[in-house]
């Protein structure tokens, strides 16, 4: 299995039949230069939470210590989207936890054995790993001191003291295995229960505005806030134990070393890794904190800030700049079509408006499960492409409109063809329309483009998402800034190029 | 001496109302024929008609023997030379640009074209200072000297010019109708003129045709209209104007 060639294995595994058209040509430039950035490594997803980026970078960091080329697409999103990813093949492996495999995945609402689970995987071509060792399911937790004053040891334990305030994440009131059936189960008493923020409820309960609330078993804020988690002595929450999945047509290789990791995980040791994660806001930093005592290769170091701004910065400007290309690409023609007016006209107008009505989080969320798109740079691209393109055809379209007819047909009736017309008396009388519907376009993109992290395509977003994940506005501002700043020169550039492409007589 | 553009029951339909009804009408080489009538009586659609920026709902438009049809009228768009009330000049190009567009399209040589660059600033009293600048840089007059050097860059054998002085103040007016007159005459032009100034028409015209509510009302000399008027209308139209410029 060792021989299968590389190129067998990574993002690009559909056949790619020759496109005669060479507007789709032009439409595959930036998308195939994206796709050849990298040769085919294995890449690992991970979802957007603090423990789930941990482990896949400890997975990334295994691969590479065993010889295999690895990828990490740090923050994917939720389980929907990495496991329509693992299907597709844009992501090759990624941690999952059982207990969402059984609700979320094959949609079973009672507890399933490990073969079970790993029985209905195979079906879809997906494999599992042993559990690593920890099972990070929900917990109620409280102060440790107000705990042992009240005696309170298991969640049984609540009954007794139906004066204690609840708060709860809005999610854990609205899950199947939620709050509702949990004090159905034991039949708690409590009134006082609101919905508040995760990381907020942390805050609350520690100024004691809320007695108890849910939290996940190896959350690192658990022993930092001196808290104690009550015992499931119903045993009402179902086992979340961390696993990987991965595409069993992964090379062998790869999987050998995935499993190597099973059953070197317990409890504490992923709480003190996802401490590490939040206090040096550096993933790959938390995860070689795993490998301590073993190989300490030094290539997985974390890189350096101006690095990584470096790295973000440019592939920030790679989706803005090639959506904005197609864009214009796309949308100056349209624009000439639309400005005709008629039914086409209304229906081109139509479409570009209609597409930057779609919030840009749904967007990207309907483009995920096609065929062509996955978890990919060129999803991002794709999504921004559309988002530009309103701007672009409406102001070319009026640009064009607010043409004086008396110009129009003297430009007619000196004899001039309609291609000669359009070219150098209608697109130039229009530029300075078109120009700053392009610079919009332009400065929407820099800015929509930092969502694109949410698909594992990089970008400015990376440190902006990562930042809301860990509550750290220091990160925060490490994509902001930059994307700001990227937003303000974008504007200038586009108000330099004014000077050079609007004809000096539309200036005076 | 024959017709260079004739008109044959031609007659134009807008959505609402009829601008043109069946129409006959010669415009005879080498005259200045002068349309005039109020505003909205069809004369700027007949125009409009000749050089083919609408089509006729029926009949036909001859120009030099050959009916005009949407396969050959940009070849004879470069027989004939227009110009509006508002010069119809690009604002995105330098007066020089505006009036070589056309010649660079047929291919004319570099030195061709600034001979006649020249010669066309000597007859209409252009300064070729004034060519590198664009048409926001002029006054409304050279404007309009612009406009007629484009009309005339390809020595059209026809001129129509809609209007060309409405939008100008009295005394730059007076400069260019002489101006223009003297143009006609050195270069035997056939022109066909639309004002709605009786004293323009008097001015200019070799022929002047009289037009009301879509129809030619009467055709002939400035003595024909006003000693043998064909219709009440004609009296009214000549009287109305008189007072005004006795005023």
């Amino acid at each position: 299995m060792n021989s299968v060639h590389p190129t067998m294995i990574g993002r690009d595994r559909q056949p790619r039949r020759p496109r005669p058209s060479v507007l789709m040509l032009l439409f595959l430039i930036p998308v195939v230069a994206v796709a050849c950035a990298s040769a085919n490594p294995i890449i690992m997803g991970s979802k957007k939470f603090t423990e789930s980026y941990v482990l896949g970078e400890i997975a990334r960091r295994t691969l590479i210590d065993a010889g295999i080329p690895a990828e990490h697409r740090q923050g994917m999103g939720g389980t929907i989207i990495l496991w329509q990813a693992l299907r597709g093949g844009q992501v090759d492996a990624y941690p999952e936890y059982t207990g969402t495999i059984a609700q979320e995945i094959l949609k079973i609402d009672h507890e399933l054995s490990l073969d079970e689970i790993r029985n209905a995987l195979g079906k879809f071509g997906v494999g599992m790993t042993e559990p690593l060792g920890f099972n990070n399911t929900y917990a109620l937790v409280m102060r440790r001191g107000e705990a042992q004053r009240l005696g309170v040891r298991t969640i049984s334990d609540l009954r007794k003291y139906p004066e204690l305030r609840v708060g709860l994440t809005h999610e854990f009131l609205d899950r199947q295995d939620g709050w509702r059936p949990l004090r159905e189960r034991y039949a708690l008493p409590q009134q006082n229960v609101v919905g508040i923020d995760h990381a907020l409820g942390y805050s609350a309960l520690a100024n004691g505005s809320i007695d108890v609330k849910d939290a996940y078993s190896t959350d690192a804020k658990i022993g930092q806030n001196d808290l104690v988690a009550l015992e499931d002595d119903l045993q009402f929450f179902p086992k979340y134990e961390a696993v990987f999945l991965f595409r069993s047509a992964m090379r062998a290789d790869a999987i050998a070393a995935l499993r190597r990791l099973e059953g070197t995980l317990d409890e504490k040791r992923m709480i003190r890794l996802n401490a590490e994660a939040e206090r040096t806001k550096n993933y790959t930093r938390a995860a070689n904190l795993y490998f301590q005592g073993s190989i300490g290769s030094k290539n997985a170091v974390g890189e350096s800030f101006p690095h990584k701004l470096a790295r973000w910065t440019l592939r920030h400007l790679q989706l803005a700049g090639f959506s904005l290309l197609l864009s214009v690409v796309f949308g100056i023609p349209l624009g000439i079509v639309a400005s005709r007016g008629g039914a086409l006209g209304h229906g081109i107008l139509g479409f570009a408006g209609v597409m930057q009505t779609i919030p840009s989080l749904a967007l990207l969320a309907l483009l995920v499960p096609l065929p062509f798109f996955g978890i990919s740079a060129r999803t991002a691209i794709a999504a921004l492409f559309l988002y530009g393109l309103l701007p672009i055809v409406r102001n070319t379209a009026s640009g064009l409109q607010d043409i004086p007819r008396s110009l129009r047909e003297s430009a007619v009736a000196l004899g001039l063809s309609p291609v000669v017309r359009l070219c150098e008396i209608y697109l130039p009388m229009a530029s300075r329309s078109i120009l700053s519907g392009i610079k919009t376009s332009a400065v929407i993109n820099i800015g929509t483009a930092t969502l694109a992290a949410l698909i594992g395509a990089g970008g400015l977003g990376e440190p902006i998402l990562s930042g809301l994940n860990l509550n750290d506005h220091v990160t925060i501002l490490q994509g902001a800034i930059p994307a700001a700043v990227l937003a303000l020169l974008v504007q200038w550039l586009f108000d330099l190029l004014d000077r050079v492409l609007i004809p000096k007589g539309l200036r005076i | 001496m024959s017709a260079l553009v004739k008109l044959v029951d031609v007659s134009k339909r807008y959505a609402d109302a009829p601008a043109l009804h069946p129409t006959n009408l010669s415009i005879e080489r080498g005259k200045i024929t002068v349309l005039i009538g109020p505003s909205g009586c069809g004369k700027s659609t007949l125009l409009r008609l000749i050089i083919g920026l609408i089509e006729p709902d029926s009949g036909s438009i001859k120009f030099d023997g050959e009916s005009i049809t949407p396969d050959n009228i940009d070849v004879l768009r470069r027989r004939i030379g227009y110009v509006i009330q508002e010069g119809g000049l690009f604002p995105h190009l330098t007066s020089r640009a505006n009036v070589l567009l056309m010649a660079r399209r047929v291919g004319k040589s570099q030195e061709e074209m600034q001979r006649r660059l020249l010669e066309l600033c000597k007859l209409t009293r252009f300064s070729d200072q004034l060519l590198p600048r664009y048409p926001v840089e002029l006054s409304g007059g050279q404007r309009q000297r612009v406009s007629l050097m484009r009309a005339l860059m390809l020595s059209p054998e026809l001129l129509l010019l809609d209007e060309p002085l409405g939008a100008l103040d009295p005394l730059v007016r007076a400069s260019l109708q002489k101006d223009l007159k003297e143009i006609f005459a050195r270069l035997r032009q056939t022109v066909l003129f639309v004002t709605h100034d009786l004293a323009e028409a008097i001015y200019f015209g070799d022929e002047i045709v009289l037009m009301n509510e879509g129809r030619v009302v009467q055709k002939g000399s400035v003595t024909d209209l006003r000693e043998k008027p064909a219709d009440p209308f004609v009296s009214e139209f000549i009287n109305a104007q008189r007072g005004v410029g006795l005023t």
